[in-house]
């Protein structure tokens, strides 16, 4: 009960303080929240989030997808070969700086302005994270632990999979997690480029033709788009890394 | 029989030459169990990484069975000192003792009964699903133990393993070694820093020196095979073992420029 | 084996590794002028290094150029700013208060996700393209990455040492002076770092996107009229200032925290 009052308290405090502060609001650009939310209910219908919210979440998760594999399988590559670790470190440092949207141009010259060029971007722009995180969990792994695989003869797939992606993955969830909000950013901007639908760029043509109320909608759409997907991950990481949560709390106890 | 002959390991880093191990000999029959003490920071893990294969000398050789050493050899288990880290923090206590089995093709039924078997043997039946950091110290290296059993090893390592867990538990494991050893009929080679527990544990007790390190001095214990924690450590006869070795590597100590001109 | 390793004497560990690290770099620039040229890839995508370099050249002459490169330095700068200003001050008041730290947990796990390219349409129009658009993105994202921090930092207080101060009867005050602002400065500076990149990826996009001057909007036009080399090159600008603003800030934080017993380890945000 105290809980809830705690997590609920807030943005209910919030949301109200909102609703009635804009009630009156004269302002353009700040409509009164019910009628954000009355635009909210009539913009986002059944078909529309099938026409827009459905294709960008596809181009998101599959280029998600792709940048998870391949950044995994390079990281693991890199990391466990010193040489080739210290040739490319400074070249994926370079390519990680580079803020990912400015890919958004160069990727529309190759791959122009379908979807291709949408999954395209939004690999380019989280591999890095996962990559660089992957060759450093690698690159971490215990010594003893590499020492009692060697000792007990676990070699070959095993010792990629039973011993070297369980160390690393703690690491490697943080550089997928970072790679999440990556993704997110780059569905949006890439619909906003060029583009027939799709969130981002529904967002805009809102915004173009003065749709307050309903770009404020799409506003908040995103917003729960951004808090669900990361919520899905936190649960999905949870389960998956049962372990070291559980290994963590035990070292803090001691 | 494990017989290293002449060992000899020089680190390297840059321009400095760290002499680790200078001129080590001795060996270990089939079945004995055999504990090797000396100061701190002689070599003792060095010289076990040696003959696990896990580090290639610099010079010297390391046979198991007449078969030289160059990497991991099949019939020899390990327990590290550092069970927290030894074991997989992702895996059951089942898995952990498990997935060397599976590395050796073992049919599931075996590996089944071994896992069983061994864990039961250690006193930690009733624990497979646990995960290894839900147990506490004393029982995270009794997983190691089973492991290691498990392994069905004619040789079995030890390096330092009961070095951070407290007394009473030291105690325990130390009985467990015993009754492994005495049941399974396997070669132990045991290393320790504990003087106390070199001489209660082990049939012959080899001294090194300090680094760089050589064998200083080996003994039989003459102390009868079966012991106990209260009889044994009040036996006279090891007080007396006791003292000669604790004499010995205090020696090793001090006499640091006689050995080397001895080489 | 190991005796094979003997390697030159004139050679360190170190040396061989910066030698192999100039090795990536100039291996990159051999590939992008072997690629167009070999008619692997159409030299109208992708032009030789050359002809890269030759127009970064060309642009480091030019005042439009340190223009917006000034442009882009001073709305990262600002917005860094305001946005560690603020998170310190909201972090610390969050996390020295009990109550007010459980109060705001849920609101900040739901803001803290909503991506900052949700505010663009906002942000055009509020400010349109004026400096204003940079600021509101980068202020926004960089904020979340400093509150975060500190809030790590704060929860990282040692309870022995604030039962210490308490048992003392150290004021409110002198307890955030010495008991938690001491243990939070280590994460204070790692959301310091964190959030300087994040800047400069929110300044470049905001730039980009709604053609606020800057980096961001030089590689729109050089886009649009189709001087691609001219693009790559400015690309290859924004990397460049990534990695220095990357490094300055990993030289800053281990000299500031020198005197620290320890320098943490980050906390995965």
């Amino acid at each position: 009960m105290r809980r809830a009052a705690y997590v609920l308290g807030l943005p209910v405090v919030l949301l109200a303080a909102w609703f009635v502060l804009s009630a009156g609001s004269e302002n353009f650009y700040a409509p009164p929240l019910r009628q954000i939310l009355e635009s909210f209910g009539e913009t986002w219908t059944l078909d529309r989030l099938g026409a827009d919210v459905v294709p960008s979440l596809l181009r998101l998760l599959a280029g998600y997808a792709l940048a998870a594999v391949l950044g995994v399988a390079a990281g693991v590559v890199i990391g466990l070969n010193r040489r080739v670790r210290a040739t490319v470190e400074p070249v994926l440092e370079f390519f990680r700086a580079i803020p990912p949207p400015v890919l958004v141009p160069v990727i529309m010259l190759f791959a122009g302005i379908g979807d291709g060029m949408k999954v395209i971007v939004i690999v380019f722009g989280c591999v890095w994270p996962v990559l660089l995180n992957t060759v450093e969990g690698v690159r971490a792994v215990d010594g003893v632990q590499l020492d009692t695989a060697r000792a007990y003869g676990i070699g070959g797939p095993a010792r990629l999979t039973r011993v070297i992606l369980p160390a690393a993955s703690p690491q490697i969830a943080a550089g997928l997690r970072q790679a999440l909000s990556i993704a997110i950013i780059l569905m949006v901007i890439s619909e906003m480029f060029a583009a027939s639908n799709g969130l981002g760029f529904t967002i805009v043509q809102f915004q173009r033709s003065f749709a307050i109320p309903e770009m404020w909608s799409g506003i908040i759409l995103l917003g729960l788009l951004g808090f669900v997907l990361s919520l899905l991950f936190r649960l999905v990481e949870g389960r998956a890394l049962r372990w070291y949560h559980g290994l963590r709390e035990a070292q803090r106890r001691s | 029989m494990l017989e290293v002959t002449s060992l000899k390991k020089v680190y390297r880093s840059g321009e400095r030459e760290v002499e680790a191990l200078r001129d080590l000999t001795f060996t270990v029959d089939n079945g004995d169990l055999v504990c090797l003490v000396g100061p701190s920071g002689c070599g003792k893990t060095t010289l076990l990484r040696c003959i696990a294969g896990l580090l290639e000398p610099t010079a010297g050789t390391v046979r198991l069975d007449g078969h030289p050493v160059s990497g991991p050899p099949p019939g020899l288990a390990m327990v590290f000192q550092e069970y927290g880290r030894s074991l997989f923090p992702w895996m059951s206590v089942r898995d952990n003792v498990e997935l060397p089995l599976k590395q050796k093709k073992l049919p599931r039924e075996r590996r089944t009964a071994l896992v069983e078997e061994t864990l039961d043997a250690v006193g930690l039946a009733g624990t497979e699903k646990a995960y290894p950091w839900q147990l506490s110290g004393g029982m995270q290296q009794r997983v190691a133990i089973a492991r290691a059993v498990a392994y069905e090893p004619s040789t079995l390592l030890m390096d330092e393993p009961f070095a951070a867990v407290d007394a009473q538990t030291r105690a325990d494991l130390e009985d467990l070694v015993r009754a492994l050893w005495q049941r399974l009929r396997v070669t132990v080679l045991f290393i320790t820093h504990d003087i106390d527990e070199a001489v209660y544990l082990g049939r012959r007790v080899v001294m090194l020196s300090s680094s760089p390190t050589v064998v200083q001095d080996e003994i039989t214990i003459d102390l009868p095979a079966e012991r106990d924690q209260l009889h044994t450590r009040a036996d006279p006869r090891f007080t007396e073992l006791r003292t000669h070795v604790y004499e010995q590597i205090q020696a090793a100590k001090r006499g640091r420029p006689s050995t080397e001109a001895a080489v | 084996m190991w005796r094979s390793c003997s390697h030159d004497p004139g050679l360190s560990v170190k040396q061989r590794t910066g030698l192999l690290g100039l090795a990536g770099p100039a291996g990159l620039l051999v590939l992008v002028e072997a690629l167009p040229r070999l008619g692997l890839v159409n030299d109208a995508y992708l032009p030789p290094a050359s002809r890269i370099a030759a127009a970064l050249g060309d642009e480091l002459g030019t005042a439009q150029f340190w223009q917006a490169v000034g442009d882009t330095l001073l709305g990262w700068a600002i917005g860094l700013t305001i946005a560690v200003t603020a998170g310190v001050v909201v972090g610390i008041v969050i996390g020295a208060v009990p109550v007010l730290r459980e109060a705001t947990a849920s609101t900040i796990e739901f803001l803290r996700p909503i991506p900052s390219v949700a505010l663009i349409p906002l942000a055009v129009l509020l400010y349109g393209t004026d400096l204003g658009s940079t600021l509101l993105l980068v202020v926004y994202a960089a904020f979340w990455q400093v509150l975060v921090q500190v809030l790590y930092g704060v929860a990282d207080v040692d309870p022995i040492a604030d039962e210490t101060a308490r048992s003392f009867r150290f004021g409110p005050w002198a307890r955030v002076r010495h008991v938690l602002w001491p243990t939070a400065l280590p994460y204070v500076f790692t959301g310091v770092r964190l959030a300087a990149s994040v800047a400069l990826v929110l300044a470049v996009t905001a730039e980009l996107v709604i053609g606020a001057p800057g980096l961001g909007r030089s590689i729109a036009v050089a886009q649009s009229s189709g001087a691609v080399p001219l693009m790559y090159a400015l690309i290859a600008v924004t990397g460049l200032l990534g990695v220095a603003i990357n490094l300055a800030a990993r030289v800053f934080e281990r000299r500031s925290l020198a005197w620290h017993q320890s320098v943490r380890g980050e906390v995965p945000a």
